[in-house]
């Protein structure tokens, strides 16, 4: 981790521990205030805890021009994005695409080329819909490893996490804590309900949370999809295509919805937030995470929409290939925060 | 920009809330703010609670807190030197402007961690009152208050019993408005270090000033030499003891150590000069400023040993450190033998520690000792050992405008007709000495809302 940020972090810590105001708003204060002095692994808990909601920057006394120049949104975003990347495995992917949106693109563009390749090296042969395209084991060999690779590195990263921060036994019931304030976004509430501090300076509104709400569960959406599917396919021997009032494709149209107008609505507001308050030079790489998963959600819907078309053969190869970049960089682009963040609210319940 | 109905000179609470009063009684208001925006809002800023009388549990405020108990709760603390009258207005009317303040964007939270025993009596704003602070500016743009920022007022321009024109520099510029009415809401003095020293002495020049560095006096000086009828004692000032790494001005709350009472305190000499264990830290750091302020260069130096560090608040600096007390006293630009002495003296005169306590008066005292300690009186022995300086922190001053009920200024035994005054300004109309957490804001929040109807009532 860079000695500088954990530095600077700390800095801030001991002062906002001296203040105490803003214990209010969110999950990070009364943690923090739980602390005499802070480690590096207190740090780095209070970072990935800290929801960047800006209520507590807004509202601070101590922000530039003052000298003690506090701002720790930004202290705390610029480690817990270190402490993504410093946790990731390998570390190198991390620190390559974490912060970088160009290197998501091109990494993007690669799975369109594998896909292409795979199209055309694997030819289908006889099969129906988008398996005459790509057959179903041709699929199942690309994404299985695809699908494991990113969730063995995830677990790896967790537990270099847990063990960092010194975490105790991990119960059921600190799972149940984090799943419930992550399934609500409790800590974007901003303590009294109206919402927390983004898109417009000191104004408490709901649209970063809802924004989030919808991406996140848009996602979910669509992965619960694919995973009926799955099992629909292997257990019940009912393979794709299916109907559109089947629950694989009432999953994935909600959810693509909800993911593609999410992810455009959390670009505008990013754009119109202030920079200045988020982690330093991570921007690219969040807008670059961001595209590349609206894309997922949009490519599936074009593919819904115009899968009985000549372009369809076109269209499932640039979504799977999205789909197939989006899997693999999961650890290392800002999806991982989704994992870190539960690891820090289940530790959290701890306390 | 046209002349407003009513013109605010300040930005802070009382300012906000007559603003914002007035606008909604139909008036076209300007605020002038002396203040950049990123410093508006004045000691408000650094505040954070309301202190609210209530008969059963309000907002986040439990069980009941009366008029008689909140008064004598003042009286205890200003020594009887309080305006009753003025006094119970502002304490009866607090209670019907909690949920007025929520209505216009204030949010509350739960007593913060280690103000347990205020749970009842203050109602702590979320994010502190810069929270406060940037709720009421959001409020009264939507009411179609206007707001310039760095707009320094100069002078007020009085003919007979009215004021006839408002003079302040923006840009460098020297401008003038002509409002129907005025509400001053501009503070104290105590940034104006030259004022503060021609009341209090030269010493005055080592105080530093625990909040807006905007605050300079500069309207108040300008009402009073016309003869506006003022209230309070010029020398007097609120000040507590905090720690002397502080910046000079606005250091805010975090500024505060709590180590007092675990420790021993001694002037430059490396000599005890008061009884650090007298009571809990609360009730004595008001004290402590002054005696700060009675020592050679207005600095005490606090020395714990290792076994007090936790007792306290964690402090914004960090404390110095050493393992003897001869290389603490070398750090800290102390004589290094005679802070032996004073220790080996103490620790000399301490006796039983069985009982020691820290949240509770424990009776644990020193014997034989001048001055003696008498409580929390443990040797100072287990290394390392560590040291604060600390320094008189002025928070606010008393000399102000006095106003009447209706919150209007005066000459002789008139009123000035178009002249309202609310918050620090005028808070020495009610507040002879000492001080009540959480009752500038009362004062603030009554007296603006006031000042703010009765300006409005006239202009229209």
């Amino acid at each position: 981790m860079q000695t500088d940020l954990l530095q600077e972090a700390r800095r801030q810590a001991e002062i906002c521990n001296a203040c105490r105001y803003c214990e209010g708003y969110c999950s990070v204060f009364p943690a923090l205030h739980a602390e005499r002095a802070f480690s590096d692994g207190n740090l780095t808990q209070l970072a990935n805890l800290c929801h960047n909601c800006r209520g507590c920057y807004y509202a601070c006394q101590y922000t530039a021009p003052h000298e003690f120049d506090l701002n720790l949104p930004q202290a705390l975003a610029n480690v817990r994005q270190d402490s993504w990347e410093d946790l990731a495995f390998p570390r190198a992917a991390g620190r390559a695409f974490q912060k970088n949106g160009v290197l998501i693109a091109v990494a993007t563009v690669i799975g369109f080329a594998l896909l292409f390749w795979a199209a055309r090296a694997l030819a289908a042969s006889g099969g129906d819909g988008f398996y005459a395209v790509l057959s179903h084991n041709a699929m199942v060999a690309i994404f299985l490893p695809a699908f494991l690779f990113p969730l063995l590195s995830i677990a790896i990263s967790l537990r270099r996490y847990w063990r960092r921060i010194g975490a105790g036994p991990l119960r059921l019931a600190h799972l149940h804590a984090a799943l419930k304030s992550a399934s609500s976004m409790r800590n974007l509430s901003g303590g009294h309900g109206d919402g927390c501090n983004f898109e417009d300076e000191d104004r408490f509104t709901h649209a970063r949370r809802a924004v989030h709400q919808a991406v996140m569960y848009g996602f979910l959406l669509c992965f619960a999809s694919t995973s009926v599917a799955t099992v629909m396919h292997y257990v019940f021997d009912m393979p794709a295509p299916y109907g559109l009032l089947s629950l694989p494709k009432l999953l994935g149209l909600s959810g693509g919805v909800l993911l593609t107008l999410g992810c455009v609505e959390m670009i505008r507001l990013k754009l119109k937030s202030d920079m200045a308050l988020g982690a330093q030079g991570a921007r690219g790489g969040e807008m670059g995470f961001v595209g590349l998963l609206g894309f997922v959600g949009f490519s599936g819907l074009l593919l819904y929409a115009l899968g009985q078309t000549a372009v369809m053969p076109t269209l499932l190869v640039i979504h799977l290939g999205a789909v197939l970049a989006f899997f693999l960089l999961t650890p290392f682009t800002k999806m991982a925060h989704g994992f870190y963040r539960l690891a820090a609210l289940a530790a959290d319940a701890q306390r | 920009m046209t002349d407003p109905d009513i013109l605010v000179i300040g930005g802070g609470n009382a300012a906000l809330c007559a603003a914002m009063t007035a606008a909604e009684a139909g008036a076209r208001v300007l605020i002038l703010e002396a203040a950049p925006k990123p410093y508006r809002g004045g000691n408000s800023r650094h505040t954070r609670n309301f202190r609210c009388m209530h008969h059963g549990p309000l907002g986040p405020l439990v069980d009941s807190y009366t008029e008689d108990e909140y008064l004598a709760d003042l009286m205890k603390v200003t020594d009887g030197k309080t305006d009753e009258a003025l006094a119970r207005l502002a304490i009866r009317t607090s209670e019907e402007c909690l949920p007025w303040m929520q209505e216009r964007g204030v949010r509350f939270q739960p007593s913060l961690s280690g103000t347990l025993s205020l749970a009842r009596t203050n109602a702590f704003f979320l994010g502190g009152g810069k929270g406060l602070v940037n709720a009421y500016y959001r409020t009264a743009e939507k009411l179609g208050v206007a707001v310039e920022y760095d707009a320094a007022v100069t002078h007020l321009e009085r003919e007979d019993d009215r004021i006839v024109r408002v003079d302040y520099t923006k840009d460098g510029t020297t401008r003038s408005l002509t409002p129907r009415a005025v509400v001053v809401a501009s503070g104290g003095f105590q940034a104006d270090t030259d004022w503060l020293a021609r009341a209090w002495g030269p010493a005055a020049k080592n105080f530093l000033i625990r909040g807006t560095p905007y605050n300079r006096g500069v309207v108040l000086a300008d009402l009073l030499d016309q003869g506006v009828e003022q209230v309070g004692d010029p020398t007097q000032c609120h000040a507590v003891a905090i720690d002397g790494r502080a910046p000079k001005f606005d250091g805010g709350i975090v500024t505060r150590l709590d180590c007092v009472p675990f420790s021993i305190v001694v002037n430059k000499d490396a000599q005890r000069f008061y009884d650090e264990g007298e009571d809990v830290w609360p009730k004595r750091y008001a004290i402590w400023g002054r005696l700060v302020a009675a020592q050679p260069d207005q600095v005490g130096y606090v020395i714990i040993d290792a076994k007090s560090l936790d007792l306290f608040m964690p402090s914004v600096f960090p404390p110095i450190k050493a393992e003897t007390l001869p290389e603490l006293a070398d750090k800290m630009g102390l004589p290094a033998e005679a802070l032996v002495q004073t220790v080996e003296r103490f620790n000399a005169a301490c006796g039983d520690t069985s009982g020691f306590h820290p949240t509770e008066l424990d009776g644990v005292a020193t014997t034989g000792l001048t001055p003696p300690k008498t409580n929390w009186a443990r040797p100072i022995t287990e290394p390392p050992f560590y040291g604060y300086s600390l320094r008189t922190g002025v928070t606010f001053t008393y000399l102000g405008l006095k106003v009447d009920a209706r919150a209007q200024c005066s000459i002789g035994n008139r009123p000035v007709a178009n002249l309202w005054a609310a918050g620090e300004t005028m808070a020495g109309s009610i507040l002879g000495q000492g001080y009540l957490a959480g009752f500038g804001m009362t004062i603030g929040t009554v007296f603006g809302r006031i000042a703010g109807q009765e300006a409005a009532a006239y202009a229209n």
